[in-house]
């Protein structure tokens, strides 16, 4: 195996393209270097992104936020602004793995693991994330929905990574929310999980996005259940209407974390827990 | 010399204390070796090839390219460790058990294993080896092993306990029944009855330090065992038989042991890493993963549990019996054996009966866990003594007084009880102001006992006084939770001498005669009792060498505060020699000061233990959280209150675990889906509560100091106490071990559909 450090994407790009055997791209490694252990993957090629600058950026602003694909999720805890802005998404990078996962771990990595369950990724979406992508063509933007195919399948060809995600402007009066269902408090993976991300105007709904995880192949962005919330003030029968066009949308399947019955009733719990919290983020109900 | 074992009721200066233990630098700082911390020059890796299939014949095993695949040293099958058990069955399914012989009786069993020169080509070679296997069918599930179309595990087992002895195979190994009194006649006096069945899931001991050891056998015969065992003295004993080895050829040193629970007083990979090293002649490393760790060694049963409790008006109990199902894995086991004799240990029952059946599996070779067999017997015994309580209109707390065992009961198992401790736990759980938090929305409290016999056994303990009046001594018991730092208090307190001046190593298979394994709670209640006499030998001689420097007759010195004083008119004139003075005098007076002691440790006292537990549960998502959790147990005498404390804690989040979401989850391949940490359960701390600990001191009569053993009681109530707080916060009764999420739910959405 062949264990690379580029300092710049363009050589990373290369370096990926040009390996004809099977290649990865080590950013925490929290994922990675657990499969090599277990021996479900032999790389012939692992290229360390984290010597790249441009991949190490972190910038904040209500115009957009820049997350680059070598920042640990511990760094968007640490950042007051973020928590602000997008207490959504920080919470749920922040919910992967465990304190010493966090060091290491990227918001990048969770989504290019492709892993149904993945914390970050539901908030991402409802977020309305895009993803930089690098390959040997140049680069692309593609939204954090358009990057998971299916369990451990990503749309990314063969040399392309992603250099960044990106947040879109903030508007005021908005609020996210990520909750998950894990049966142990930490050090877990999400039975079910749902994010939700709103923007009011006089306290009703004006936008909104809920995403599922862990109950499809991939995060699932339920529309039926953005609709049921807009225009109200998240009453009873909104958040009622919400939770069954969750349930109508989940597709989970019966294993070791959780039955069908169990999945699909808890994925409406808590997107109704999500949106009553991203509503009061946004400053709904008061 | 005869020893008084007999309780003295003695007043103590340094037992009782809170001391540093010697172990703690080097286990914080990193320096502590633990199994897979030893290397030798020229040690191979060695690796394990294990079945994927729940049961199946293996037809052939071609090794013929992993041996030709450069750096591999021996290659080992069922066919090189021929049979040297004598007919020993039990032996057998051990060596069994480590090496398939012609069946793979379980996912994970091992059939093959490669040493070579690292863990790559150790890796390779497993893959080059092939293994033609005839599935058969299977059955991992303890009620459908009992079914009569059940897939037979072995066809030599006949079920033992059973009259007259039947002439068919069976999967059930053995029945086994206790009680007395007549329980038809009980249960007619009943004015209430309660019966009811569980279910508990096996679990794993989850010991954080996988089975690691390092094993050197030479052509001559002898050889050396570096290894995280509870009982070095066990495994070099077992190895030796195993592979036809002298007892005195195998030295066995125990490492520093990373949890065992149980799950390490049997052999698993040491003798193929024996036969491994004997192959090629060179020392044979092997360290379990985590997935070989589940999949291949420690869990303890799964069962299945009927109980049936009848009651009058005024509170007693009229009769109790028991139906207990334990599953064993592949091989017979005594576990159901253990579920019956405890299940009803804590109450003085007139009529009781309970009746166990050993049941085989297409499952890991079930070994103990902390109390084996005790916890899911507790399980269903207290859920009911819980459910007849409230149909009573009593108090569970007072129920449990009005019933509890005492001196002189008759226990369902068998022997009268001396002094116990279930009645004062049981006071302490009412007097205790955990009872008087206020209950929350979705909270509730739940209680329950716990009982375990505990063991003493063969001990054998060296105490040797330095020539500069440091003490060093030996034993011979495994130190899995601060005995080192306990005994070396008992040492301490019967020389006279500072805590500091003594040193506790566990010593080697070489250097001390047998000790039984670190299992039973037995660690100090025997090394201590053996530590007593061997320190009380050691004063002997020093006390005639005191003499002899004072020329006066040995009977006119006493041993006192740490120093020989001449005692008599006489010799006042003679200042007292200190252990320091002595020593120092020691090469001119006779040599060097030791002292020994060899002891069956007999007359280990029962422990009992109430725990109490506030629990909150979503009724949306069915997650359980632990709120205030509480032990009162019987400690006999707390030599060092922390680790008893410690016990008391270790015990309850093991079984705040167990209750709520640990579990081997088969597949219907009879594949184990979860062999990891990630999906088998343990709790994070995050997940537990501060436990609070309340130590009660019941003199154990048969211990000079009064000790009983306390490491395995704590995991007894907590499955039961935590059902009960659960049933009463969700208003339905929990039957189900564990409950997790989901299975709280269900109940919660059945009950309410019903």
């Amino acid at each position: 195996m062949r264990f690379e450090s580029p300092t710049t994407t363009k050589a990373a790009a290369s370096l990926l393209a040009a390996e004809k055997g099977v290649a990865h791209v080590l950013a925490g490694g929290t994922d990675l270097l657990v499969r090599m252990k277990m021996g479900a993957i032999e790389p012939d090629l692992v290229v360390d992104v984290k010597r790249i600058d441009a991949m190490r950026e972190l910038t904040v602003a209500a115009s957009g936020v820049h997350i680059g694909g070598a920042v640990p999720a511990a760094a968007l805890g640490e950042s007051a602004k973020l928590r602000a802005l997008w207490p959504g998404v920080v919470e749920a990078a922040n919910l992967i793995g465990s304190d010493q996962i966090q060091g290491r771990c990227t918001v990048v990595g969770n989504l290019c693991n492709a892993s149904p369950a993945a914390d970050s990724v539901p908030a991402l979406i409802a977020a309305g994330a895009k993803a930089i992508v690098v390959g040997p063509k140049g680069k692309r933007r593609i939204g954090a929905d358009k990057v998971v195919l299916g369990p451990g399948k990503t749309s990314l060809a063969r040399g392309e990574f992603i250099e960044a995600i990106v947040l879109p402007a903030r508007a005021a009066r908005s609020g996210d929310a990520y909750l998950r269902f894990t049966p142990r408090t930490e050090m877990d993976i999400a039975v079910v999980s749902a994010a939700v991300n709103l923007t009011l105007s006089r306290g009703i709904v004006k936008t909104a996005k809920v995403v599922l995880g862990a109950v499809a192949p991939t995060a699932v962005a339920v529309p039926a259940a953005a609709r049921a919330l807009i225009g109200s003030k998240l009453d009873d029968a909104a958040l009622e209407k919400m939770a069954k066009a969750c349930r109508a949308a989940c597709n989970p399947i019966d294993d070791k974390r959780g039955t069908v019955e169990y999945r699909t009733k808890v994925a409406g719990v808590l997107a109704r827990r999500a949106a009553l919290l991203a509503y009061e983020r946004a400053g709904g109900g008061k | 010399m005869p020893y008084e074992t007999s309780y003295t009721n003695q007043g103590f200066n340094v037992v009782g204390s809170r001391v540093k233990r010697p172990d703690g630098i080097d286990k914080v700082t990193g320096r502590a070796k633990y199994g897979a911390d030893m290397n030798a020059a020229g040690q191979l890796t060695a690796k394990v090839l294990r079945s994927p299939h729940a049961h199946a014949l293996i037809k052939k095993i071609d090794t013929s390219k992993a041996a030709k695949l450069p750096g591999v040293k021996a290659i080992v099958t069922g066919d090189d460790f021929p049979d040297h058990t004598g007919g020993n069955r039990g032996m057998m399914d051990m060596l069994e058990n480590c090496m398939a012989r012609g069946r793979a009786l379980y996912d994970g069993h091992a059939v093959a294993a490669v040493a070579a020169i690292d863990a790559e080509t150790a890796d390779k070679a497993l893959k080059l080896i092939k293994v033609t296997y005839k599935k058969l069918p299977h059955v991992t599930d303890v009620d459908e092993a009992m079914k009569a179309d059940a897939p037979i595990i072995h066809d030599w087992v006949r079920t033992a306990g059973v009259q007259p002895a039947p002439t068919t195979a069976s999967n059930v190994a053995q029945r086994s029944e206790f009680g007395h009194g007549d329980v038809d006649a009980g249960f007619a006096e009943a004015d209430v009855v309660i019966e009811k069945q569980f279910k508990t899931e096996q679990t794993h001991q989850g010991y954080i330090e996988p089975h690691a050891c390092l094993a050197q056998l030479g052509p001559d015969g002898s050889g050396e065992l570096w290894v995280t065992t509870q009982g070095h003295f066990t495994f070099r004993n077992v190895c030796s038989t195993l592979l036809g080895l002298d007892v005195a050829k195998l030295k066995v040193t125990s490492s520093e042991i990373g949890g065992g629970f149980g799950g390490k007083t049997h052999v698993w990979t040491e003798p193929v890493a024996l036969q491994l090293s004997r192959k090629a002649n060179r020392p044979v490393k092997l360290v379990m993963t985590r997935d070989e760790v589940f999949r291949a060694s420690g869990p303890t049963s799964s069962t299945s549990i009927d109980v049936k409790i009848g009651a009058k008006r005024n509170g007693r109990i009229t009769a109790a019996t028991a139906e207990l199902r334990y599953q064993s894995g592949a091989f017979p086991g005594m576990w159901a054996m253990f579920g019956a004799m405890t299940s009803f240990a804590c109450y003085d029952l007139k009529n009781v009966k309970s009746v166990g059946f050993d049941v085989l599996v297409n499952r890991p070779k079930v070994a103990a866990y902390r109390a084996p067999s005790a916890p899911m017997a507790a399980f269903g015994v207290e859920s009911v003594v819980d459910m007849l309580a409230a149909e009573l209109g009593m108090d569970p707390v007072e129920f449990r007084i009005k019933n509890a065992a005492k001196k002189g009961t008759k226990a369902s198992y068998g022997p009268v009880y001396g002094p116990i401790g279930i009645g004062p736990t049981l006071q302490a759980v009412k007097d205790h102001p955990h009872m008087k938090r206020r209950l929350g929305k979705n909270q509730g409290r739940g209680m329950a006992c716990g009982f375990w016999f505990n063991f003493g056994g063969q001990t054998c303990t060296d105490l040797n006084v330095g020539v500069d009046g440091s003490v060093n001594l030996t034993v011979g018991t495994v130190d899995v939770g601060g005995s080192r730092a306990s005994l070396g208090l008992i040492a301490a307190e019967e020389l006279g001498i500072d805590y500091d001046q003594v040193r506790v190593t566990i010593g080697d298979t070489n250097s001390l005669g047998h000790n039984d394994t670190t299992e039973g709670s037995r660690g100090t209640f025997s090394s201590g009792m053996a530590t007593i006499f061997a320190a009380r030998n050691a004063i002997e001689v020093l006390k005639q060498r005191a003499a002899a420097t004072w020329e006066i007759p040995v009977d006119q010195v006493v041993w006192e505060a740490g120093e020989a004083r001449a005692k008599g008119k006489q010799n006042s004139n003679l200042p007292p020699l200190t252990l320091k003075e002595i020593a120092a005098k020691s090469p001119r007076t006779g040599g060097p000061i030791a002292g020994h002691n060899e002891v069956v440790a007999d007359g280990a006292g029962v422990s009992f233990a109430s725990h109490l537990v506030d629990v909150e549960v979503d009724p949306e998502t069915g997650a359980t959280r632990v709120l205030r959790y509480t032990v009162i147990q019987d400690a006999g005498k707390a030599i060092h209150p922390d680790y008893v404390e410690g016990q008391f804690q270790g015990g309850a989040a093991q079984g705040i675990g167990w209750a709520l979401n640990e579990e081997y989850i088969y597949g219907d391949d009879g594949r184990l889906q979860n062999p990891g940490f990630l999906d088998y359960r343990i709790p994070v701390c995050s997940d537990l509560p501060f436990i609070d600990t309340q130590i009660l001191e019941i003199p154990n009569p048969n211990h000079p100091y009064g000790v009983r053993g306390v490491g395995e009681t704590s995991i007894v109530p907590p499955l039961a106490a935590i059902g009960n707080a659960v049933s009463n916060a969700v208003g339905v009764r929990m039957n189900h071990v564990p409950m997790s999420p989901p299975r709280i739910l269900k109940a919660i959405e059945d009950a309410a559909e019903s």
